[in-house]
Formats: C-alpha cells, structure tokens, sequence
C-alpha cells in the first residue's frame, strides 16, 4: 500500500489503467494469442488429434502449394471477395440513398431490410438450397417451367454454384451495410446540401462531390468489414452444399470450408493449420491494403 | 391431505436414490460412450439394465453426443484421459486409436481369435491383428434395394431380382412432364448417399473385378470391370432414357420418402426412418445380382472396444460388459430395438431373422458382403462424387475420369500407409 502512495498521479494512473486493461489483455492472451501461437506451431508439424506431434517442417505447406485443389479454393475466396464486396456496398448504399429520402413507411420498410441480417444464416441456407433445386420441388424453376423456360442447374453446375450461393449470403448481409450507411448519410451536415441548391448544383455531382466523399469513413469500415466476411464465408456454403461440400468439382468451396474439412473429416490437423495460417496472412494482407488505399491522404 | 402424500412420495424417492448411491459407491463404475441416436440409447439402455441384473457389483454410465460432434469429442477426450471405459467406435477410425494406444485388445482368453472367426460373420476379422481382436461389434449393417410399392403396383412392375429388371422397373417407373423434366424417378442416384459404397463392393465385383489388392492398400478398378460398373452407374441417369437424376429433389432418401422414387438403395439403418414416415408403402429386397446370379454388397459396422483408461478392476467389468453386449441375446435386442442386424449367423440367420420381409434381405446380403478398409472414407467418397461430377458437367469420358478418380485415391491411400 506505501508503495502505491509514494506513486505520482501519472503512475498511480498507468497502474489504475492496466488494472482494467488486465482482463481483457489476459483474455485476449489465453483465448487468442496462445491458441494462434499453437495453430502456427501445429502447421509444421503431423497430427492426427490422437497421436503424437511430429515434426514435419515445411512439409505441411509444400503439400499445400502444390495441392490443386488449395488453388482453386484459393480462387473460389477471392471470388466471393471480388463479386460480393463490390455488390454488396453498391447495393446496400443505393438502398440506403433511397430509403434515406423517403418518409412513407420508413421504420417499416427499414425493418423488412434489416430482418434477414437477423435470421439464422443455417436456416436461410437451407430455404434457398430448396428454392434453387431443379423441378418438382425448386420454387424458381418451378415458375420457370410454368412459363416453359428450360430449367436452370443453379446449384448442380460448376459455373452457376457459385453466384447461386453468393447471392443469400449478400442479401442477408445487407441490412447491416444500409443501417451504416443511412447512419453515415445522417452525419453529413445539412448546410453543404444547401449551399449546393444556392449554387444550383446538379443532384448527380451533389452526389459525386459531396455524399461520396464525406461518405468515406463508413465505405471504408463496410469494405473493411464485408471483405473479411466475405473471406471467411463459411455457413451459407456449408449448408447450401451438405452432402457434397464445396459444391460440385470443389466449384463453390471456400478456404474456411477446406480447413474444416481438413481439421475435422480428415483430422489432419497439421495440414490445417497450415492453411488457417495462409488465410490469417491473406486477410492481414487484405486488410492492411484496403487501409492504406481508402485511407484519408 | 394430497401435500401430504406427495410429501411421503418426494421422501420415498429421495431415499431409494440414497440407497442407490451408496451400493453404486461400492461398486465398480465404468463408463460406456456411443453417439446419440434415439433407437440406439433405448437398445443400450435395456442392455445396461439386463447386463445390471447379472452383475448388480457393476454400473455403467452411458454418455451420448449428437453424430455430428461424436468423433471430435471422442478423439479430444481419450488422448486426455477424461473418456470412456467403453467407447463404440467406427470400424474405419480403429486403425488410428490402436495405433495411438488409445484402446487395448481385447484379453486372448475371454475372446478366442478362433472362437471368433467361427462364431461371428467374416467381415468382422477386419478387427484382428494376429490371434487377438481389438474390438467387436454387436450389430453390423448392409445394403439393400427399397421399393415403393404403390409405384410398382401403378407401374404394372414387380420389384426386380437382377440388374436388367431393375433398369426396366425403373424405366417403367420413370415420369417427366410435358418439357421432359423428371418428375418422378425409376431409382435415385448419388454417390453422396451409399451408392458409392454400392458401386466399390457391389458392382465392380458383380463385374468380375476386386476394387482393391493388398488388404486395400492399392487401388484395383482402374479396369475392365471396373469401367464396365461405372458405365453401368452412369447409365442410369445420363442419355436420353435415363431413369433418374443426381440430386433430384435434393436427396435420393428424401425423394423415396416423398414417394418420388420408385427404388432406392440404402443401408439397414434407414428402416427406421422409412417406418416412421406416413403414407409410404415401401418393401425391400436384395441388391439386384447380374444375369449368372452373382451377388456382391457392402457392410459396416460400429465396434465396441476397451480404452487404455479401464484398469484393474474397472478393465474386468469393462471385459464383462464387452462379454454380454456381443452375446447372442444383446444383438437380438439390438436387432428389435435399432434395426441393426446381428454380427453373429447364430442370430442372424435364425429362420424367424433371415426370412423377416423387412430384416431378410439385409441378413442374407450380409453372407456375400465385403467391407472396405477405408483411411478417409469422407475423402474417398468424395472422389467418387467427382468422379461422376467429371462426366455429368463437363463431359469427359468414363474411362478418363475413373483413370482420375484411381490415382487420387491412391494417393490418398499412400499418404495414410506411409506413416
């Protein structure tokens, strides 16, 4: 206690401020860092999850590199990065624009936007998987034969599986997106709109000149945040493809898929982690250079 | 006054449940572990109690996982010494525990390797390394081909014997709508359900070819035969008389049940689920032999064995409890209450058994059935599901995709055999 008194104010505030820090700093050393510690230990070596450890070395991401199947789950992720992040946020914010002008119905029409973002995405998956099967039971091409349009193989086909799986999972993500979005178009004061009517600005460079640049912040954090979802899109793949996971020839299969599949079908622990440590590195990367691009110069 | 007496009731119980736990504190506890499925609890449950009758010194527990967690928790909780005494354990993953010293074989004296091989039906020696076993099963399964009757009758069919009559009950079973797409299908298909299984042990050898050599190290049906009994499988649901789909109505037991399907091929296991679904008037038979009568089906099994955790005087209750539960009377039980046929023909093939409408033609098949030794069978399946994916959606030839599918599963083989 005489120790803490001779203390001055600043140290007696470090010492009150790594109090409080202690449990989320210890939390975050025993349920993350010591666990992705182990994960990268474990990818250099050999393990079934009952055995021994073994060490392997590089044997583990020489097996990986050279596995076709890695690169074209490797492809299928950056696919649903490339097509669901851009979509997504053109979407979400051309809803959001919209929605933020209206007033008949807002809170209403609101909700029904947001609700899917609230529904179980194992439930949802599985409602879609039903809806694209192919006739008697598929809802869509049930409508489509009802008008004598061929059928369409939307999950049974290597180039349709993959936007066929994409899109519930970009619809149910999108409440969120335009819940930021309509939070960030708020934020935009009123008096850069009025100054534009004074000058008799043209709505299309009010919306290039001064929604989208003062936009910014909350495109950043939804390209941020939707592009690391979309990297590890994991539940809607899983459950639209049960049975034959990853779709037909691997075509929808993503990273996060592999590595449980790995991890947990075929308890080939080490070849796992060593794939979780390829996906840490990808999503680091990916991270560190949408910050450095959207970041304000 | 009714306080009163549920007062003496509540009183009551909680002194049995005293006494019941002070004679279980004296005696022997040993733990039993399988994974949750309704019909198995309540067969396991009945034996624990009949098994409690003849051994009142010994208790056991059961615990029970869903499916889907049951080889993770399993494979997370032995190695840590927190397990089960007896653990159920699919043939395919016994290699892994026996090599992890995770489980011990069975004591030479209680169960005799030759007493074994005599009493129970031969698949089961997969289990054996020299004159010792290291695990036995109570129940084991088999295939069989289901028929919706109602289709058949409507169709003017009866349900087929060879593979000829079943191409043309399915065909006569068949029907598409007015744009030709399938709307009720002769049989399902998809190496996803147990077609696979169908295909490795049922057709290749029906076409005079061995899927495997050497104990299934080495990878045998890039063949003749081989390729005959995948064009074979492929015929059914390619061309322009094809009598099914893949993934009509998403899955080939969801189609039968729905009764959109005329035939369908699966294990023993899916009795259950079929008797409880309304309206459906299914009967069973053997698979289809070929026209010289040759027959050839698939079987598995989960194994009962002892963990290195029993020891002392837990490891013999555990022998006494393995003991009963790979008696005759267990898999009688085992074969009313689950479904799952006997491992024993001394059950199995009693008259009552062997010529039941429902549990026959599975009893029989399992007299000319073969278990594949699998070292990733969710992998090893799922090249078979590529195999035929390569053909349906992007038009390569059987023979080119079979050549595919045998050398990514030896592979896949070598890489588990190497260590």
């Amino acid at each position: 206690m005489k120790l803490y008194r001779n203390l001055t104010i600043k140290q007696k505030q470090i010492v009150w401020a790594w109090g409080f820090l202690a449990i989320p700093v210890l939390f975050y050393t025993v349920i993350r860092f010591y666990p992705t510690g182990n994960a990268i230990l474990i990818s250099f070596q050999d393990w079934n999850l009952l055995g021994e450890r073994t060490w392997t070395g590089l044997e583990n991401y020489q097996k990986l590199f050279a596995d076709p199947t890695f690169w074209k789950v490797f492809k299928n992720t950056f696919v649903y990065l490339l097509i669901g992040t851009p979509v997504s946020l053109v979407i979400s914010f051309f809803v959001a624009y919209h929605l933020d002008k209206t007033r008949f119905m807002h809170g209403f029409l609101r909700m029904l936007y947001f609700l899917p973002f609230m529904t179980s995405a194992v439930a949802m998956a599985w409602v879609w998987r039903w809806f694209y099967q192919p006739v008697p039971i598929g809802l869509f091409n049930n409508f489509l034969s009802t008008f004598g349009i061929p059928q369409i193989n939307f999950l049974n086909s290597t180039t349709n599986a993959l936007p066929s799986v994409l899109a519930p999972a970009i619809w149910a993500g999108l409440g969120f997106q335009i819940i930021i979005f309509m939070a960030g178009l708020r934020a935009i004061p009123q008096s850069y709109y009025e100054a534009a009517r004074i000058d008799g600005v043209s709505p299309w460079t009010v919306l290039w000149e001064i929604t989208i640049p003062l936009l910014k912040p909350t495109i950043v954090f939804i390209v941020v945040f939707s592009s690391i979802g979309f990297l590890r899109i994991f539940d809607h793949v899983f459950n639209m493809t049960t049975g034959n996971p990853g779709g037909p020839l691997n075509s929808t299969k993503p990273l996060v898929l592999m590595i449980y599949e790995t991890a947990f079908s075929s308890f080939d622990m080490g070849y796992a982690a060593a794939q979780t440590v390829v996906l840490f590195l990808v999503l680091l990367v990916v991270s560190l250079m949408q910050l450095l691009i959207l970041r304000d110069r | 006054m009714k306080t009163v007496t549920f007062k003496a009731l509540a009183l009551g119980v909680a002194t049995s449940a005293v006494t019941l736990l002070s004679t279980a504190a004296n005696a022997v506890e040993i733990e039993y572990w399988q994974y949750f499925f309704d019909a198995r609890v309540t067969a396991m449950e009945q034996l624990i109690e009949n098994f409690r009758a003849a051994n009142p010194d010994i208790t056991v527990t059961m615990t029970h996982f869903p499916y889907a967690d049951y080889r993770t928790k399993v494979a997370a909780a032995i190695p840590a010494g927190e397990g089960p005494d007896v653990v159920q354990l699919f043939y395919g993953w016994l290699n892994d525990y026996a090599e992890a010293e995770l489980i011990q074989p069975l004591p030479a004296d209680t169960f005799p390797a030759a007493t074994i091989d005599e009493e129970f039906f031969p698949m089961v020696q997969a289990m054996k390394e020299g004159d010792q076993y290291w695990a036995l099963p109570t129940a084991v399964r088999s295939l069989a081909l289901f028929y919706n009757e109602r289709l058949m009758e409507e169709a003017g069919v009866e349900p087929p014997t060879t593979i000829e009559e079943m191409f043309a009950a399915a065909k006569a079973m068949t029907k598409r709508d007015g744009a030709g797409n399938l709307t009720q299908v002769g049989i399902t298909a998809g190496m996803t359900a147990q077609d696979h299984h169908w295909w490795r042990e049922g057709l290749i050898r029906q076409q005079g070819g061995e899927p495997y050599l050497n104990d299934y190290t080495t990878v045998n049906y890039n063949t003749e035969a081989g390729l005959a009994a995948l064009e074979l499988y492929t015929s059914m649901f390619t061309g322009e008389d094809a009598v099914t789909a893949i993934g009509f109505m998403d899955e080939p037991q969801a189609a039968f049940k729905a009764g959109r399907a005329g035939m369908h091929i699966d294990g023993s296991f899916r009795i259950g689920s079929l008797n409880k679904t309304r309206g459906l008037k299914w009967g069973v038979t053997e698979l289809p032999a070929t026209a010289d009568g040759t027959r050839s089906n698939y079987s598995s099994y989960w194994v009962n064995a002892i963990t290195t955790k029993a020891e002392g005087e837990k490891y013999d209750a555990a022998v006494k409890f393995m003991q009963y539960i790979t008696s005759d009377e267990a898999m009688q039980i085992w074969l009313d209450t689950v479904g799952e046929l006997p491992a024993k023909p001394s059950v199995g093939l009693t008259d009552a058994n062997s010529n039941d409408a429902t549990y026959g033609p599975f009893i029989r098949g399992l007299a000319y059935a073969n278990t594949t030794k699998f070292a990733d069978e969710s992998a090893q399946r799922q090249l078979m599901v590529e195999m035929v994916e390569r053909i349906t959606l992007e038009d390569m030839s059987p023979a080119d995709s079979l050549a595919i599918a045998a050398e990514a599963e030896q592979k896949i083989l070598d890489e588990y055999y190497a260590d």
